[in-house]
């Protein structure tokens, strides 16, 4: 049975009634995960295939760069994740849909075209760091690209997205906020707290779970008492998909579906793209919480990666295109790491600046 | 051509390790994310992956080997060709045969070289630039005075600047259609609608968010918390998202947010709604913090923090919404921040505070005066940035000074004052520094207790006496 509840009446006085019937503008048609995966060109396949590949690259040089103690702190890699931002960001507009994610944050970047030496030089502590060395790995920013960070607090991106959501219908600008959070976030109140408002006001904003079942070394089942996160906005009336996220295909289709529900002003709505890092949660993780096998059944048959590939194949593109592009991305990722290790560190003084805007 | 396996740092504290096992043999072929070895530390095992693809060369370090040092040499590999050798395992530097990449890596170029001997130079701080801090805007003469209440001061500084800008809205519970639970916000909604008076859910966590994620976003919110009290659920959107952003990318992200409400004791409300948080947000670089006493600062610096591209904390006292105080009558009276102001000059002792402290300050004054003890009192009016000239200046002149606080004496703004003048201006004291504050307690309930808990001006007086010597 559906409980009378009270109807949208900001502003109107008038309609306050405890007894008046369900809200009218409930969603009643349901988004629907897209059968077919995203009917991608051939141009689009290699720039999914280059964007993945250059992430994963990046990370692994990352992880050897830590390796070497010359990046430090917390550094979460993003590699088994690629197909989950390249094939969500390949969908937005850039300079009008804002993004927003955690901590583990280099492969968004990457995927907006960022270039990579700004992004390793930023992991290295660098004055050419995109924050000037000042943020580190879960601390980047792009407001040019509007990339909102780059945030090292569980969940606090969701209430921020939610606000960047709101700035986006308060100048009625067309833009959509995309939020990325993990499945340890989704436990977090405030998301919850956000849902709620992000409805009330419809807000464009799409809510991307990036589930890759472990929040740290505790795993979805363990954690979460509904561990099918594509329902967590049902309380609130946002309607959500399942989505293969290692898929880059059905990442891009299903984000097509919510960016229609979302700029037709339905609201938000919620993705969990069922996904799987193959490293531990940052550097330092034992990883002792999950079998080598099972790594390495997800590598062997999901790899995102490699599932482009096929479709390269199929496509007609040569073994030589994609080693070429392979080669490509090698050099480039070396020169990133080159240029983070031998940029200079931030000058002294820059430890005072940026602490405030004005000067009082 | 062969590269280098180095020992992997697999923390930054990590200096070496056991080589517990190795998963590779000699002229095995490898590529990028096949494990190479288990490596044991004090911590935990850890696998160690390839990053390229290649042939395991020689095992250089035998397994069970302890205390293998970072970074030094456990094996080689072959790379896929000749010109593909650099990076082909996770170990492996950009520099060929280099010694020391370990965690500590010795720059082999010129410029890392500069900036290591620049980074041990010490980090002078910048002497603080002479900003001078404008002074209060002159009220030309003949300006009309009217008496408003602090309530409606705010309510006309918010206000004024949505009408100037667009960007400004107002955010909270109970903003809008209740016309403010304190009714600072009253009749907001009939002039600017509800796009811009926006009724939130009971839910400050998420809206505090909401707010500093919209204000990243271009916008100019004014997030009212019910009281400041409330806010603690929304304290890390208010410190790590607002406060810290600014820092955090290198001065590209802006966060203009004025968080603002009613801080400090009510009254009869007991603990869990009277407290004096002015002490935990002036502890935090990247805000700005506002305490005003009386309706023209109110309305002067409510103005200046919303036009302010930095994130504020605006504490106002519900004691003092309902108090009327004369207000200049101009078309645009924003005051500066971080400037304190002479309430009330004299030469015997200083008072210093801030709030609902200064109308304590001003009555003790008043009894001392009639006792021909002249007292100085000084309201801060803003916590973060701190106006200490204004305060050791007062100081020069009557070298005796007392600060008056509503809230706790324990790492108070009293305590921040104390410091100051103790570090700074030591050879003008002639007594010790002594601080008025609330009692170290939770606020009680049981109006003798509660009383007897806060401030009041006797206990200045008793305070100036000691410090006056008589």
């Amino acid at each position: 049975m559906v409980k009378p509840a009270t109807p949208r009446t900001r502003g109107k006085s008038s309609a306050r009634s405890a007894a008046a019937p369900a809200r009218p503008d409930h969603n009643e048609a349901k988004p629907v995960l897209p059968t077919k995966d995203y009917d991608a060109s051939k141009d689009e396949l290699l720039e999914f295939y280059r964007q993945m590949t250059l992430i994963r690259r990046f990370e692994e040089k990352a992880g050897q760069l830590y390796g070497l103690g010359l990046i430090g702190g917390f550094c979460h890699l993003y590699i088994g994740q690629e197909a989950v931002a390249v094939g969500i960001q390949s969908a937005l507009t850039p300079g009008k849909d804002s993004v927003i994610t955690g901590y583990r944050d280099h492969g968004h970047m990457l995927a907006y075209g960022i270039d990579p030496k700004l992004i390793m030089a930023e992991l290295t502590g660098r004055a050419a760091g995109i924050s000037k060395g000042k943020g580190g790995s879960m601390h980047m920013f792009s407001v040019e690209h509007k990339f909102y960070g780059g945030h090292g607090i569980v969940g606090a991106q969701v209430s921020l997205g939610t606000g960047l959501g709101f700035a986006h219908k308060y100048n009625n600008d067309g833009g959509v906020c995309v939020a990325y959070f993990g499945d340890g976030a989704s436990n977090q109140g405030q998301v919850y707290e956000s849902f709620n408002m992000a409805e009330l006001w419809k807000l464009p904003i799409i809510y991307v779970i990036e589930n890759n079942q472990y929040a740290m070394g505790t795993s979805v089942n363990r954690s979460s008492a509904e561990d099918q996160l594509f329902r967590r906005g049902e309380s609130f009336r946002i309607p959500g998909l399942q989505v293969n996220g290692m898929d880059v295909l059905a990442v891009r289709a299903a984000t097509e579906e919510a960016l229609k529900w979302v700029k037709s002003g339905k609201g938000p709505i919620l993705l969990e793209m069922k996904t799987y890092r193959y490293r531990g949660h940052s550097m330092s993780d034992p990883a002792k919480y999950r079998s080598r096998e099972e790594v390495q059944e997800m590598r062997e048959k999901s790899d995102p990666i490699e599932g482009i590939r096929k479709h390269l194949e199929a496509a007609g593109i040569s073994a030589d295109e994609i080693k070429a592009i392979d080669q490509d991305i090698r050099k480039i990722v070396n020169e990133s790491a080159d240029f983070a290790e031998t940029s200079p560190e931030p000058e002294g003084a820059e430890l005072y600046t940026d602490v405030l805007v004005e000067q009082y | 051509m062969a590269v280098e396996i180095k020992m992997p740092a697999l923390s930054p504290t990590m200096e070496e390790g056991t080589l517990a096992k190795w998963l590779v043999k000699e002229g095995d072929e490898v590529k990028s994310g096949d494990l190479l070895a288990e490596i044991e530390t004090d911590k935990a095992t850890m696998e160690f992956e390839a990053v390229d693809e290649g042939v395991i060369g020689k095992i250089l370090v035998p397994e069970g080997s302890e205390n293998v040092k970072v970074g030094a040499v456990i094996a080689t590999m072959a790379g896929e060709g000749a010109g593909d050798g650099a990076g082909a395992a996770a170990g492996n530097g950009a520099g060929e045969g280099g010694e020391a990449e370990a965690a500590a890596p010795a720059p082999a170029a010129e410029a890392p070289a500069a900036v290591a001997a620049k980074a041990e130079a010490p980090l002078a701080k910048p002497a603080p630039a002479e900003v001078k801090i404008a002074a209060d805007p002159a009220i030309p003469e003949g300006t009309e005075f009217t008496k408003l209440t602090v309530r409606e001061a705010l309510r006309d500084a918010m206000a004024e600047e949505m009408r100037k800008d667009e960007r400004v809205f107002v955010m909270g519970e109970e903003v809008a259609e209740y016309q403010g639970a304190y009714k600072v916000t009253q009749g907001l909604l009939q002039e600017f609608g509800d796009k811009r008076v926006i009724d939130t859910p009971i839910t400050e966590h998420g809206f505090a968010g909401v707010g500093a994620g919209a204000a990243m976003g271009g916008l100019r919110p004014v997030i009212e918390f019910m009281t400041f009290n409330f806010a603690m659920q929304a304290i890390d959107q208010i410190i790590n998202s607002a406060a810290k952003t600014n820092y955090m990318s290198g001065g590209q992200m802006r966060c203009p947010i004025v968080f603002r409400g009613p801080n400090g004791a009510a009254s009869r409300v007991a603990a869990q709604h009277s407290q004096n948080y002015g002490p935990w947000y002036a502890a935090v670089p990247g805000l700005i913090v506002i305490s005003p006493y009386d309706a023209a600062d109110a309305k002067g610096l409510l103005k200046a923090a919303i036009r302010s591209t930095d994130p504020v904390v605006f504490l106002e006292n519900e004691l003092l919404y309902g108090r009327s105080f004369d207000v200049p009558v101009l078309d645009d009276y924003v005051l500066p921040i971080g400037k304190a102001r002479i309430m009330r000059e004299g030469k015997d002792v200083t008072l210093v505070s801030y709030s609902i402290g200064v109308g304590v300050a001003l009555d003790a004054a008043e009894q001392l005066a009639a006792d021909g003890v002249e007292a100085e009192v000084i309201d801060l009016r803003t916590l973060r940035p701190l106006d200490t000239a204004t305060v050791l200046e007062s100081l020069r002149k009557t070298n005796r000074l007392v600060v008056v606080e509503e809230g706790w004496p324990v790492c108070s703004i009293a305590s921040e004052i104390a410091a100051v003048v103790m570090e700074q201006g030591f050879d003008d004291l002639d007594a010790p520094v002594l601080r008025v504050t609330n009692e170290d307690v939770p606020l009680p309930y049981a109006a003798n207790l509660e009383k007897a808990a806060l401030v009041d001006a006797a206990k200045v007086v008793a305070a100036v006496r000691k410090v006056c010597y008589r």
